[in-house]
């Protein structure tokens, strides 16, 4: 098993042009992943997010309408450090047409290897709680 | 369900491997172990401007959470990775792949609805 990226993918039973929406729209990305974005999509643009007290930079990389979107961030920043410096993971979207109909996504996060393990560390320790809520609320929905 | 409370526990069970790795001191004991190891806590000790005492006391902590263990070399204490617990750092990785999942399944929910 790799330490340097996560692969994820998933079959989606809408449109590639829908999933392209929901990923590649900045409004429409902050819904389903729970974030407020200050502003657009861009290649080369930097665009802030925050949720609560959670704050993280998305810079975005590279953006093939319909087929691919990237970007770069801090996984699980801390707000009261500086990161500038800091390697950063690079974060794929790669849409195909699913067999059968439907859209396969392909989520990628890659990178991991040149996080220092301190922060590796402190990115755990900062996301405990949220992942086990993540969790519960999951345990609400499907039960 | 069962699978996810498994998840939970997984996590909470990661908490205080985390918090033991959290320290400076501790990471850098358990690089000169990776590297030299097993070593006495003499040698540990040695240039690292941290006395015996505690270096001992770190590696104690190391220990509760199951990242070193002592041996005896003939008449000397020595001290060793657990490599199979500090593979276990994955978790972090584990962790931020659970987090996509659930983003994954809140993107699906959002684009098949209706």
């Amino acid at each position: 098993m790799s330490t340097d990226r996560i692969e994820k993918r998933v079959v989606l039973r809408a449109p590639r042009s829908r999933v392209w929406r929901a990923i590649s729209d900045a409004k429409e990305f902050g819904t389903w992943f729970r974030i407020t974005l200050d502003g657009a999509f861009v290649a080369g643009k930097t665009v802030r997010g925050s949720h609560g007290s959670f704050k993280v930079e998305f810079r975005v990389e590279r953006i093939e309408p319909e087929r691919y979107f990237s970007y770069r961030w801090h996984p699980y920043p801390d707000p009261a450090k500086d990161y500038s410096g800091e390697p950063m993971t690079l974060v794929e979207f790669t849409l195909e047409e699913a067999e059968g109909g439907g859209t396969l996504l392909t989520i990628v996060e890659s990178g991991f290897d040149r996080i220092p393990l301190a922060r590796r560390v402190e990115a755990f320790r900062m996301n405990t709680e949220g992942w086990i809520g993540q969790i519960k609320n999951l345990e609400r929905y499907v039960s | 369900m069962s699978r996810s409370r498994g998840a939970a526990r997984q996590a909470s069970d990661a908490v205080p491997l985390f918090t033991a790795l959290a320290d400076a001191t501790r990471l850098g004991l358990l690089r000169r172990l990776a590297v030299d190891g097993p070593l006495s806590i003499t040698r540990l000790s040695e240039g690292t401007g941290v006395t015996r005492q505690a270096v001992t006391k770190h590696l104690n902590t190391l220990g509760n959470v199951g990242l070193v263990r002592h041996a005896r070399r003939g008449r000397e204490r020595v001290w060793e990775l657990e490599r199979k617990r500090l593979e276990k750092a994955r978790v972090y990785l584990d962790q931020i792949a659970a987090q996509w999942d659930a983003a994954a399944a809140r993107l699906k929910a959002f684009v098949e609805d209706r």
